[in-house]
């Protein structure tokens, strides 16, 4: 790697923190809901839209129920963690200032191939999509680089530049480990050994698992999902964007649980997901109304 | 800048953009674009360059036109106005219009000519308004908006941040500017390593300049370096580099400094179908493969890096490594779950999959295509032999032709029965984990899973194959249980579309039906299976529409003999007598009646037929029995006897499908008809002459139409 120790996974996430802040991002902290990537975050959704500027980095847990593996498969997880920086406007050295950040980690680029490969994002439950590519080092996919065009239908002016590194992935890089639960969670002292990610999180990976895959109360998730549709819409009702955009939170992790539990039929799967990108484009479009901005 | 060009007042221009990385995928066609932008530019002011070379890498589109004029030509445009003496009108508007007076108006042969000098411009001129315009006008498949200036939805878009230009005539910039992006000589090299600006002093040294900062500009060079460099990896290796071009232009757009590298995964992974490995290693990685000295897939491939690492590039082939492993294994993983739950449980799983909204799940499909494949074979349309070898099989006994020898009818049974083990088989793969992964395995996999849990052969290889042809020029099943499965799927698919009213429009086909269309009629022609067209459809179950889908299938069929040279018109001509809906003896005829109808005979008698039929048209009344008058001449005579014997023969040779027969019949017409043409009048005085002679043109007319309506033949 280089001649610095490799960083431990807190390690990486306070050198991220160190690298942004100095780049004038304010650090913020998860926002605390379970949700599927750092894009849910308001900082980074509700806050691509409009004109004002806005330069944040965060951490954000992200809950994929149907990739848990029972904490069996080296390379998977049901949940992770996302480092999540969002630039606006989009700044002319992005890419340098990205670049920079690997550096910061350890990656040297003389001896690690970084490219930029094309990858276009969309999402379907937010209604948004941008340009940009999948960062890859020595083949790995590390970073989601995209420039924002739309969220919850609208265009975003200026576009955000968001930069999404998966820290799992970076970490097994950086410490050059095959399995994500032998990475070094902190650092080894003289006297105790470092401890590790299974050490931390494995347990959870495989009740989560059971939990998602067998256990979890269908009937009371349909019976949620419904609420919390509902209960957006009153927010809506009452112009109150920030809460109505938690429970279309809510109803996208409840429907990741529900597809987990293998009781979404491939036919309303589509309409479900309908469902929940109109939660989260009212949502939008009350905010935009909130702040007085036209699309 | 070397003197000679600036004597002759000829100079060169380079024009670079550079952004941030152009996916691989456009830059190719990117190359074209620029060309055709710049050259359209450069005529619509009177300029053209000697030679235009374009480029192209992940960071910039450039160009170097060579042999440009300093400035265009001074045209001077002359303008015709009205005659002396034209009313005062008419004068004063044309006046307005060139914007000049009377007195410098020019008098020529009476008429006012208003003569407009254009100086010539500056060449640098031209191209300064033209840069702008030209990245304006880029035709990006996809593009973006970016920055502060993304502020407004107006904002120049771009397939990625443009990031500079360098516009460089002679050795002198070209200034413009485009959303704050100014013009210079100043360009980046490598991302890594090269740091700073690199300065372009003409376009001479463009393409040097930046081989020096680790940049190779020419698309082609790069290609070359990795077609050769991963060929040597592997041959370093005692392998041999499974090629693929599309992987060499892939790799060249991603990189500006290639070097290919060999890599190695775990031999434990070969255990999974190497298709599966090939896939993964190109497609999301974008890895060559190698076969070893016997020709299997070896546990090796190579990637190619942007960089020339200064450990070497170990680094970056550990780390590329450790990724294919963990592709690998996942594949591995799907593999083995795969193989743990049966085809037909799968199978189960497929009423929760959508065909279409209007025609149901996949399931419904497959009991439809299962249904149709037993009646395939069971109608004897597809048999347990090829044609030729029914085509020798003894004569059936005296009780009755429809009852098939009992070694034969067992033979059906049996395919009959693995055919629709293989229909119901099938379409089992895409539910499995593998095919959720690569879509693009679905048919392959299934094959592999079959074979796995102990099916026949038979089964296995149709399940593999059912999908073939996919389009024209891909190899056509010949084996029988894959070619009933295969046409069941491709006509199950086009009976149900067309019966629910959703056939392809214009350039609009989301169903692939042009290309079901295709696949259908080559294992028909190819296997030259025997069925009226109408009884496969009626089977089908579908209802409606058949008219317009046998049209399409006919279309579809001139389509597809274009490439066999078989004439469209010789298509309709037989097609269009009705009643000939077997495709496979279509197409008997219309070869027949073109080999026949390219022949100096065969031309001489179309000439005759046209005629006859122009003659018909004309008259009216024409009876085809009017009895013979008692004075017959010779050439009467002979036409009468010729078709005789012609009409009855063709008649017959089209009946026992001797169609070269059927032409020979038609053939003995030739010289009788041309003789009566040549020594008898039709439109005769004598009105019974006259009825006899159009009634034997109407007779020749209807022997030819046994063989072919010849009206719609062209020429």
């Amino acid at each position: 790697m280089s001649d610095i120790a490799p960083l431990s996974f807190q390690d990486l996430i306070l050198t991220l923190h160190d690298y942004w802040g100095k780049q004038c991002c304010a650090i913020l902290q998860p926002y605390d809901m379970e949700m599927g990537a750092g894009t849910f975050h308001t900082a980074t959704t509700l806050r691509a839209l409009g004109p004002d500027p806005w330069n944040a980095a965060f951490v954000q847990p992200s809950r994929r129920p149907t990739d848990g593996r029972y904490g069996e498969n080296p390379n998977r997880l049901g949940a992770y963690y996302q480092y999540q920086v969002i630039l606006k406007p989009s700044p002319p050295d992005l890419q340098e200032l990205y670049l920079g950040s690997l550096k910061a980690i350890g990656i040297d680029p003389l001896l690690h191939d970084i490219r930029f490969v094309e990858d276009d994002w969309e999402s379907p439950t937010l209604g948004a999509w941008g340009l940009g590519w999948e960062v890859w080092c020595d083949g790995m996919e590390v970073t989601q680089f995209t420039y924002f065009q739309q969220m919850g239908g609208f265009d975003c002016k200026p576009v955000s530049g968001e930069l999404t590194y998966g820290l799992e992935r970076l970490a097994m890089y950086i410490q050059n480990k095959d399995s994500i639960f032998d990475l070094a969670y902190n650092n080894a002292t003289a006297d105790r050994p470092a401890i590790t990610y299974g050490d931390v999180f494995r347990e959870n990976e495989r009740q989560m698992s059971t939990y998602h895959f067998e256990v979890a109360d269908t009937d009371m998730l349909f019976d949620a999902f419904k609420k919390a549709t509902a209960e957006c819409e009153n927010c809506l009702a009452r112009s109150l964007p920030i809460p109505a955009y938690e429970q279309a939170i809510k109803a996208s992790h409840i429907f990741n649980i529900l597809q987990a539990r293998g009781v979404i039929s491939v036919q309303e799967r589509a309409s479900y997901m309908g469902r929940v990108r109109d939660l989260a484009k009212g949502s939008c479009q009350a905010w935009m109304e909130k702040n007085g901005w036209t699309a | 800048m070397d003197g000679k060009e600036r004597m002759d007042g000829m100079t060169d221009f380079l024009l670079e953009l550079r952004s941030e990385e152009i996916p691989a995928r456009m830059q190719v066609k990117a190359k074209e674009d620029f060309a055709r932008l710049f050259n359209d530019a450069l005529a619509k002011a009177g300029l053209a360059a000697a030679s235009v070379e374009t480029f192209a890498t992940p960071r910039r589109l450039a160009l170097i036109a060579t042999g440009l004029p300093l400035a265009t030509d001074a045209v001077s445009e002359e303008t015709k106005g009205p005659k002396v003496g034209a009313p005062p009108q008419a004068m004063e508007g044309f006046l307005r219009k060139a914007g000049l007076t009377q007195d410098q108006l020019i008098e020529r042969d009476g008429v006012y000519f208003a003569v407009v000098e254009k100086a010539g411009r500056q060449t640098a001129d031209v191209l300064a308004e033209a840069i702008p315009a030209i990245i304006r006008a880029f035709p990006w498949p996809k593009s973006q908006r970016w920055g502060a200036g993304s502020a407004s939805t107006e904002s120049l878009r771009w397939v990625r941040p443009l990031q500079g230009i360098v516009a460089i005539l002679g050795d002198d910039v070209v200034p413009c500017e485009i959303e704050g992006i100014i013009s210079g000589a100043a360009t980046m090299g490598h991302r890594f390593h090269h740091s700073g600006p690199v300065t372009i002093g003409n376009a001479g040294d463009y393409v040097e300049k930046l081989r020096n900062a680790h940049v190779l500009v020419h698309f082609s060079e790069r290609c070359a370096l990795i077609r050769d460099g991963a060929k040597a990896a592997a041959a370093a290796a005692g392998l041999t580099l499974v090629a693929d071009e599309g992987l060499v232009v892939e790799n060249a757009g991603l990189t500006e400094w290639p070097v290919p590298m060999l890599g190695r995964f775990d031999p434990a992974f070969l255990e999974v179908p190497q298709e599966v490995i090939q896939l993964t290693a190109r497609v999301n990685q974008k890895y060559f493969v190698c076969h070893d000295s016997a020709g299997k897939l070896a546990n090796a491939f190579v990637c190619t890096a942007n960089i020339a690492a200064h450990d070497g590039g170990a680094a970056i082939v550990a780390g590329n490594e450790k990724v294919l492993a963990a592709r690998l294994s996942d594949a591995k993983f799907f593999w083995e779950q795969d193989l743990k739950v049966a085809l037909d449980d799968q199978a189960t799983k497929l009423a929760q999959i959508t065909f279409h909204e209007k025609l149901g799940s996949v399931a419904d499909k497959v009991e439809r295509v299962a249904k149709l494949t037993r009646w395939l074979v069971e109608e004897g349309i597809v048999g347990p032999c090829s044609p030729a070898q029914a085509g020798a099989q003894p004569a059936n006994n005296d009780s009755s032709d429809k009852v098939l020898d009992p070694g034969l009818r067992r033979g059906t049974q049996e395919l009959a029965d693995q055919a629709e083990r293989a229909a119901r088989l099938c379409k089992a793969d895409l539910v499995t984990g593998m095919v959720g992964e690569f879509p693009e395995l679905q048919g392959l996999m299934g094959g592999y899973y079959a074979r796995a849990q102990g099916e026949a052969d038979a089964v296995a290889d149709a399940v593999r194959d059912h999908y073939k042809p996919v389009g024209q020029g891909d190899d056509v099943p010949t084996a029988p249980v894959t070619v009933a499965v295969s046409l069941a799927d491709k006509l199950d698919t086009l009976a149900q579309f067309f019966a629910a009213g959703m056939p392809p429009t214009g350039s609009k086909d989301p169903f692939a039906l042009r290309r079901a269309a295709i696949g259908f009629l080559s294992l028909l022609l190819q296997n030259g299976l025997r069925c009226s067209l109408k009884d496969m459809l009626l089977a089908t179950g579908a209802r409606n529409s058949f008219d317009s889908l046998e049209e399409f299938l006919v279309d579809r069929l001139k389509v597809q003999q274009r490439e066999a040279g078989v004439r469209h018109d010789l298509i309709d001509a037989v097609f269009s007598l009705g009643g000939e809906d077997d495709l496979v003896r279509l197409l008997a005829r219309v070869n027949a009646l073109q080999a026949y109808i390219t022949t100096a005979e065969g031309a001489n008698l179309l000439a005759a037929y046209k005629r006859a039929a122009n003659i018909l048209k004309a008259a009216d009344g024409v009876d085809a029995a009017t009895p013979a008058p008692a004075d017959l001449v010779a050439e009467e005579r002979a036409l009468l006897t010729a078709l005789d014997t012609a009409a009855p023969n063709a008649a017959a040779a089209v009946d026992a499908e001797d169609f070269e027969g059927a032409m020979a019949a038609l053939a003995s017409l030739r010289a009788p008809i041309d003789a009566f043409f040549d020594g008898v009048m039709v439109n005769d005085e004598d009105p019974a002459k006259r009825a006899f002679r159009l009634g034997l043109l109407a007779r020749f007319r209807d022997a030819v139409h046994r063989v072919a309506d010849f009206a719609k033949i062209e020429g």
